[in-house]
């Protein structure tokens, strides 16, 4: 495939709007190539998009569907030559989350949060989501077997059952919600700070990040540790936020990339004492991002509308159903985790979600470096991620942020800064923060690029990048970006001008560790007494099986002597 | 004579607690001997009489014929019917659900499972109010307090007790039955209640009454409560409220008992927003006892695929839901539906009679390892290998928490996912000629 004549803009390359040809064959991005052309003369022309950080399968998006038949409703497309039906909205069913991604130009999608026990039911859910690519973090934070290694310091032990549990998982990378307080709800309780104990485990959050971020640099892991805060969501929680930083500000991180992802930052960028003088501290999570080098975010930006929230951290949810005289799930899992789904509206003449919206686009213009910062609504409880085009608008364009903040509640001004912000995005800062950093801080090497060898994931806008005023026009900018004039995904058309054209199965990535044997032989010992005392289910039937990763791509990793071996 | 294989840890496929340490001898491709199972597993495990060929109905009598004859019929009367009924769903694995839906959409027709005559108000409660839920083994761990309501373990999920609920041990229940307070509502004596620290037998119909007591009692409004509700002495339910507001965690499990009694769905709702207020006290979750091994399976993959976890009606194209209207006894007792396919239950015991009746008067194709009342009307008959024990798949257990089901033995017939597969492949050629002979 040749794609004629784009504007490219390709910033892990370092390609800033240059016109030149691409070429694909095999799936794969190459020097030359022959074959059917696509005439994209004059057209914005990036890499397929990339989530990192995106709920789109398991059991706590299936309780989304399952608790909001009104949802699923609003979205309702029929069923096509090509296409199954969609349906939903902030909770779609698994074919509308391949065909809207891939309409938007996203090829690649990564679910945020899955416990090992219900992993099976995770990847169920994966495989059954067309075109894109995937993969799905595992969950750590608030698991007996890694409290109890941190509480006797025994890292290596703690390595082994990261992998273990990967491996168990089918997972990618290691993700931490709210250490410690999912533990403590099992008995309805939460910490109130990372330096809180979690009751019966006798270690604090804080012990349990620093050693899943050591136990994560130890096995040289393609991605960080992928950090869901304590106390999120609650006004003055950019202290923790801060201090939790600094833990982890000087471990050195394996590969070339930081040693901390943020999720969602701007939920934990809250100042004041409670609701009543709710405040962005943005600037100081800012200017912390802007002074030191170990930690990325995401924005998790808050869009006004519909919004299903749902998240490992069990007591939050339980606040939210309170606060808001919700439905409300809870769902706690055995050993692991425990979740909560709770549907949410947010109000833009309601202060606290306006100046929650401000603080998601004053962090991503705040923070100078766009590497540092990914594009995300933390789909979908910021908002759903069919909604990214406002989301890239708002911060391309001053005179629209204007006209948002002139409906807003008339406190925002004096709340947060983001009046007061000048600074317009340009396509190179977007492509970065949908494309580059998200494939470099997950550690895909093929993703979010165009050099020779990298995934033929292509996106190609009906914009012209050298005519559009991206300040003024606004509204097309929003429109072309909504659907793209191609998306082409392992050299393939999927979606021409929004409508789907092909549907081919995406794979899956998961990371295989190595570890010495003598550890995970150690592990063993807990993990069989676990098992045969406090598991529900026995050991034999708790890995995901080969079958349900029918398109798996495996990421090799671990120590590194022993990888070679392995 | 071959040696024995024993097949250690596979699941039993035969009700909602989907235990996995079931230990299966197999000699000469049959299976011997089963360990751990409960009767009820055992029984399904060990095996019965089965269907041996797929069979037509011809001038009112079933006649064998061959698998693809019997596709092919299917696919007919699927593919001449306006409204097709595609039924049960709730004894098959996930894989065959998947090919279901595909099927469903393909001819435009209704998917509606079990949970139609079981579970399926629980799932209207929990769209009102959500479902504050755990694992079952977050229960075996932790609970201290459990209460039955409507349901009887005992006798419908025999090894419930003692692996996840009132006899169990976790760490931090060590002392199993000993250290739980265990309640049973219901409005008669069962099996389960004599197992209960606390029985309360309140008069049938009453379930919703009952709750909202507890729920005023909770709520520190006892002055408006009568002095006796539902059949029940105030002062026991006062008593009851103390407890539940005691518990360091505390678990409902509730049966068809209260679904299908007086108030149905309302009854879910109200116990939803019980045990969502008794978590201001203490920490509670609360959880359906699923009857069929995979009545929970079927919900999840509907769910994911249409959105809708039951009652989902693709005549329109899109998905569309609404029970009552598009639930599969709603529409039989309407004669809203030309045709059914039935599969992996058993219609016309469990539905009432009007239902079976109109089951009686329009073509019906079922898909069954087992005889039963609906063999009796059907038009279509297609034999199909056991999930669970002759074919490997995945099962949703009733807290949710999905499975690999193995496969123990070999079986000369189709998987129910293969039978789904020729029917769709037949409804393909079938439209296929159709088309060729228009042009």
């Amino acid at each position: 495939m040749i794609i004629k004549g784009g504007i490219v803009y390709d910033p892990a390359n370092g390609i800033y709007g240059d016109e030149m040809d691409l070429f694909i064959d095999k799936g794969r991005m190459v020097e030359a190539a022959k074959g059917e052309e696509i005439d994209a003369r004059g057209l914005l022309v990036m890499p397929g998009g990339v989530d990192a950080h995106s709920h789109i399968a398991g059991k706590k998006v299936n309780t989304g569907r399952i608790m909001r038949p009104d949802d699923a409703r609003i979205g309702t497309e029929p069923r096509t030559a090509v296409c199954r039906p969609s349906t939903g909205y902030t909770v779609p069913n698994c074919y509308a989350m391949g065909y809207r991604y891939a309409r938007m130009g996203y090829t690649t999608a990564f679910e945020a949060a899955t416990p090992i026990l219900e992993a099976r039911h995770t990847h169920e859910e994966l495989e059954e989501i067309p075109i894109i690519d995937k993969g799905a973090l595992t969950l750590f934070g608030n698991n007996w077997q890694v409290m109890e290694c941190v509480r006797d310091k025994d890292l290596t032990k703690l390595a082994a059952y990261v992998a273990w549990g990967l491996r168990a998982a089918k997972g990618y990378g290691v993700k931490i919600v709210n250490p410690g307080g999912g533990e403590a709800w099992g008995f309805g309780g939460n910490v109130k700070s990372q330096n809180d104990i979690v009751p019966n485990f006798d270690v604090t959050p804080a012990e349990i990040i620093v050693g899943l971020a050591k136990a994560n640099e130890m096995l040289n892991l393609p991605h960080s540790i992928h950090l869901h805060f304590n106390n999120l969501g609650k006004p003055g929680n950019y202290t923790t936020a801060i201090e939790t930083l600094d833990l982890l500000k000087d471990l050195k991180p394996s590969r070339m990339r930081q040693v901390v992802h943020v999720a969602h930052m701007q939920f934990s960028a809250y100042g004041g004492t409670s609701w009543r003088d709710f405040e962005s501290k943005a600037p100081a999570i800012a200017d912390y991002f802007n002074c030191h080098n170990h930690a990325t975010m995401d924005m998790g930006q808050l869009l006004f509308g519909s919004a299903t929230t749902m998240t490992a951290d069990a007591p939050l949810e339980y606040g939210n159903a309170r606060l808001t005289h919700n439905k409300w799930s809870n769902h706690d899992i055995e050993l692991e985790e425990s979740s909560g789904v709770v549907p949410m509206v947010y109000n833009r003449k309601m202060l606290v979600n306006a100046v929650q919206w401000a603080i998601g686009l004053e962090l991503a213009l705040l923070v100078k470096d766009p590497w540092k910062v990914l594009m995300t609504t933390d789909h979908p409880n910021g908002s759903p991620f069919v909604n990214y085009p406002e989301v890239i608008t708002l911060l391309m364009s001053k005179p629209k942020r204007d006209l948002e903040m002139a409906t807003l509640h008339e406190q925002v001004p004096k709340r947060t800064t983001l009046a007061g912000m000048e600074r317009e995005m340009d396509w190179t800062d977007i492509a970065i923060m949908t494309r580059a950093a998200p494939a470099r801080v997950l550690g895909l090497e093929d993703k979010g690029h165009l050099g020779p060898g990298a995934d033929g994931d292509v996106s190609i806008y009906d914009l012209r990048p050298e005519e559009v005023d991206t300040s003024l026009d606004h509204v097309l900018v929003k429109k072309a970006l909504a659907n793209a004039k191609y998306t082409i995904k392992g050299g393939v058309v999927v979606s021409k001008e929004g409508q789907i054209l092909a549907t081919p199965p995406g794979r899956t990535f998961w990371v295989d560790a190595a570890v010495p044997q003598a550890d995970t032989d150690r592990l063993m010992v807990d993990l069989e007494e676990k098992f045969a005392k406090y598991y529900s289910i026995q050991i034999a039937n708790y890995a995901v099986q080969d079958a349900y990763l029918p398109h798996a791509q495996i990421i090799r990793a671990g120590l590194p002597v022993l990888s070679e071996v392995a | 004579m071959s040696e024995a294989i024993m097949i250690r840890d596979a699941v039993c496929s035969f009700c909602g607690c989907l235990c996995d340490d079931i230990n299966v001898e197999v000699e000469d491709g049959k299976i011997q001997r089963v360990r751990h199972a409960c009767r009820l597993g055992s029984s399904k495990i060990m095996g019965h009489a089965r269907i041996q060929s797929p069979m037509i109905r011809k001038n009112g009598v079933l006649v064998a014929a061959s698998f693809q004859e019997a596709y092919d019929k299917a696919a007919e009367i699927l593919l001449a019917a306006a409204k097709p009924l595609l039924y049960g769903w709730a004894s098959t694995s996930c894989e065959a659900a998947k090919k279901g839906i595909l099927l469903a959409e393909e001819v435009g027709g209704v998917l509606d499972s079990t949970a139609t005559v079981c579970h399926g108000p629980s799932v209207i409660g929990i769209e009102e109010k959500g479902l504050p839920g755990a694992t079952l083994g977050q229960v075996k761990n932790r609970a201290d307090t459990i209460v039955f309501w409507g349901c009887n373990p005992a006798e419908a999920h025999p090894r419930h007790s003692l692996r996840y609920s009132s006899n169990s041990c976790g760490k931090f229940t060590p002392e199993g039955r000993e250290g739980r307070k265990i309640i049973v509502v219901d409005v008669r004596e069962t099996k389960t209640s004599k197992n209960a620290d606390k029985f309360i037998r309140i008069c049938p119909g009453s379930d919703y009454e009952v709750i909202s007591a507890l729920r005023m009692l909770i709520a520190g409004k006892g002055e408006s409560v009568p002095d006796e509700v539902g059949g029940v002495l105030k002062a026991d339910l006062a008593d009851i409220a103390a407890t539940l507001k005691a518990a360091k965690f505390g678990a409902v499990f509730f049966g068809l008992g209260i679904t299908h009694s007086r108030g149905r769905y309302k009854n879910i709702d109200n116990a939803l927003s019980l045990v969502a207020e008794l978590n201001s006290h203490s920490k509670f979750v609360i959880m359906p006892m699923r009857g069929h091994y995979n009545v929970g399976g079927i919900g999840q993959v509907l769910a994911w695929s249409s959105g809708y976890p039951m009652s989902v009606d693709f005549t329109r194209g899109g998905p569309y839901f609404n029970p009552g209207e598009t639930s599969a006894c709603d529409l039989l007792a309407r004669r809203d539906v030309d045709a059914a396919l039935i599969i992996a239950a058993d219609a016309v015991s469990n539905f009432p009679r009007a239902t079976a009746k109109a089951l009686a008067g329009i073509p019906v194709i079922q898909i069954d390892p087992y005889e039963n009342p609906t063999t009796l009307l059907s038009d279509v008959v297609i034999p199909s290998a056991i999930a669970g024990v002759e074919v490997e798949g995945t099962a949703y257990r009733m807290d949710g928490l999905a499975l690999r089901l193995r496969k123990m033995v070999d079986c000369s017939l189709p998987s129910d996912e293969d039978i789904l597969m020729g029917i769709l492949e037949s409804v393909h050629k079938q439209r296929q000629m159709t088309a060729n002979e228009g042009a």
